[in-house]
């Protein structure tokens, strides 16, 4: 079964990068985009056949490396 | 003193950091490789390097905190050992739980590598106690992600318990939007722990240790740690 974690900056957390992205698309031309937050994608291939515990594993894998919880929230789709 | 500097695929300040130490101290630091899972016996100090382990994958430091070595790291410290984490070092630091906060991606996006003048807030501490309290001194920085970020509640703490080391000042002294190099809340450049035995700094005291790199503003924190 595979997961998709997302992870992305908390409300608060400065982000320079969306900043940097927002402005070169409006270098682009494209008008009105008030705001971006970029982040990570990670997609995993794993062994697991329960859908419940397997959201348990890669949960367990987010608080503990994949993402940084004072900067980052995620969230986790198995499939 | 017994010195170790950590050794990860990317450090590239490891060799520099144990110069300084085994000047300060008189004696050879042993370099421990990320993979060996103990520290030597009855250490006094851990330094943990600058560089980009692994590549800066994932978050930098992220990588570099969970690999074997650093269980030992974190135990040393929780004992009271003394712990260095310079650049990366305080990167790998914070995403060990050593230390709080975190650093971010420079406000700018860009590189910076320049000196920068830090002013000495804080000398009650085994690093810093070689200097003035108000000190400016001048050290170099390299980085890409030297952003402290923290909360409010967090960064009224370390101001209020004296855990800001060093903070990011112009020639006068002065903590200002200009001086601050990659937009770090409230100018922090180094933090302590809260029993002051760990200390995580962006600029690198190990470059300005010998007269002939240009100073030896830094030489005073390895100095105080060796006396």
């Amino acid at each position: 079964m595979k997961a998709r974690v997302h992870v992305t900056l908390k409300n608060g957390v400065l982000d320079p990068q969306g900043e940097a992205i927002r402005q070169a698309l409006s270098t682009l031309g494209f008008e009105g985009v008030e705001n971006v937050r970029q982040g990570k994608l990670l997609e995993l291939d794993l062994a697991e056949g329960d859908p419940a515990s397997a959201k348990e594993r890669v949960e367990a894998m987010c608080e503990k490396l994949l993402a940084n919880t004072v900067i980052e929230n995620y969230s986790v789709e198995i499939s | 003193m017994k010195t170790s500097v950590i050794v990860f695929p990317g450090s590239n300040c490891d060799r520099d950091m144990a110069v300084a130490l085994r000047n300060a101290t008189g004696h050879e630091p042993t370099m421990v490789w990320h993979k060996d899972s103990a520290l030597p016996d009855d250490l006094d100090l851990v330094a943990v390097p600058g560089g980009f382990s692994f590549g800066d994958y994932l978050r930098c430091g992220a990588i570099a905190a969970r690999s074997p070595i650093m269980r030992a790291v974190v135990d040393h410290a929780r004992r009271g050992g003394l712990t260095l984490g310079v650049c990366n070092g305080w990167q790998v630091l914070i995403e060990a739980g050593l230390l709080p906060g975190a650093l971010m991606r420079n406000a700018d996006l860009k590189f910076v590598c320049q000196d920068v003048h830090l002013r000495v807030e804080e000398v009650q501490n085994p690093f810093s106690r070689g200097y003035q309290a108000g000190q400016i001194i001048r050290v170099p920085v390299a980085h890409h992600d030297g952003n402290f970020y923290g909360d409010e509640d967090l960064l009224d703490r370390l101001e209020a318990e004296n855990r800001v080391a060093f903070r990011y000042v112009d020639a006068n002294g002065d903590a200002t939007a200009r001086s601050n190099p990659n937009g770090s809340a409230r100018n922090i450049a180094g933090v302590l722990s809260e029993n002051r035995r760990v200390l995580g700094m962006m600029p690198h005291p190990e470059r300005l240790a010998d007269s002939a790199l240009g100073g030896v503003d830094g030489s005073v924190l390895f100095e105080a740690l060796a006396a």
